[in-house]
């Protein structure tokens, strides 16, 4: 079967491409290219991942140049009859090889207070939110990120100005605007307005062409950007 | 700059990116209609001169450009990491000077 030439970033901030050959097989994905160079080739190759099948978020990369879910992406999609080059996602310093620290985008969450606050008791009634409102569509909009920072990497924004909070975070911090039970919403759009927030984007919608769940960060800090905004006229900000 | 500041900056450059869009249409049309037999500045100032519609356009052309380039630059300034107090009080400077050499332009053709 044919080999598969494969650049794989080695070292931390400084480091090096290093040249491997893997098998190709059908049906392989980049995070089984890479699974084979750390059981095979080199041990010593440091990268993340858990589920293998696109629910937890941990494994993504920047391949080819492009961030991507490495276990739902097939090297066939990416490599062609060529080569495939495997880095760190960008955007987050890194610990070694392809592993980020993520810490500063899971800070940044917590930031845009993407923390649900109610203010009920197991005592009370479940709350009613009809499926078909519109709130509650929002929040079925981006409901299913899975936190994998592919957003993040890809995001210009974030790379000119590193205090911005980014695709993510806003997005989360949309999903619960929207949420009727919850109710620290004056303390978040606080928390996600100005320079640093939703007003920073630039609508260039990078985060919304890479997510690999489809979600677009995108349409919810627009819809940040004018809660923001309607909230500040109003004098509650 | 506080934060409310920052929300109300990025309103007023979204409204007065509204009237721009409006304005600069308006412009071309007449700029296409005004060169139709040559351009002379008797027949500019033929249309200008004492019109009240002309003089409220070109004074809301103006202040949507004063309002809506310093912020525009403030933003890039702030990215390319000038995050300082001098750039809010330099933007403020240009703006000031946005309006009045395009109010002095607006004078000149309309009174």
């Amino acid at each position: 079967m044919n080999a598969l030439k494969v650049k794989i970033w080695r070292g931390t901030e400084s480091g090096k491409f290093q040249d491997y050959e893997v098998p190709r097989q059908e049906s392989q994905t980049v995070l089984d290219v890479v699974t084979y160079v750390q059981r095979r080739l080199d041990p010593s190759l440091a990268y993340r991942f858990a589920c293998r099948v696109g629910v937890c978020g941990s494994c993504a990369m920047t391949v080819n140049g492009v961030s991507r879910w490495t276990c739902r992406t097939h090297v066939s999609k990416v490599a062609g009859d060529s080569a495939l080059e495997i880095a760190p996602l960008r955007n987050l310093p890194v610990v070694r090889d392809l592993v980020t620290d993520m810490a500063e985008f899971f800070d940044k969450w917590a930031k845009a207070r993407g923390r649900f606050t109610g203010n009920k008791t197991r005592k009370d009634d479940f709350a009613r939110v009809e499926p078909a409102s519109k709130q509650r569509r929002a929040v079925d909009a981006a409901i299913e990120c899975i936190g994998c920072g592919v957003c993040y990497s890809s995001c210009e924004v974030v790379t000119w100005k590193p205090d911005y909070l980014g695709p993510a975070a806003l997005s989360r911090a949309w999903t619960l605007v929207n949420d009727v039970r919850d109710v620290a919403q004056k303390e978040r759009l606080a928390a996600v307005a100005g320079d640093a927030g939703c007003h920073a984007c630039h609508t260039q919608m990078n985060c919304t062409e890479r997510c690999p769940k489809h979600i677009s960060p995108t349409a919810g800090i627009a819809g940040l950007k004018r809660a923001v905004l309607a909230a500040t006229l109003k004098g509650e900000l | 700059m506080n934060t409310r500041s920052q929300v109300l900056l990025w309103g007023a450059q979204r409204a007065s990116a509204m009237v721009l869009a409006l304005c600069v249409i308006v412009h071309f049309i007449t700029i296409i209609y005004a060169v139709r037999n040559g351009l002379s500045a008797v027949e500019i100032l033929g249309r200008t001169r004492g019109s009240i519609a002309w003089g409220g356009f070109y004074f809301l052309f103006v202040a949507a450009v004063a309002v809506h380039a310093p912020i525009g630059i403030r933003n890039i300034c702030v990215e390319m990491g000038w995050r300082s107090r001098g750039v809010d009080v330099l933007m403020f400077v240009l703006a000031l000077t946005l309006a009045m050499w395009g109010l002095r332009a607006v004078w000149a053709v309309v009174l």
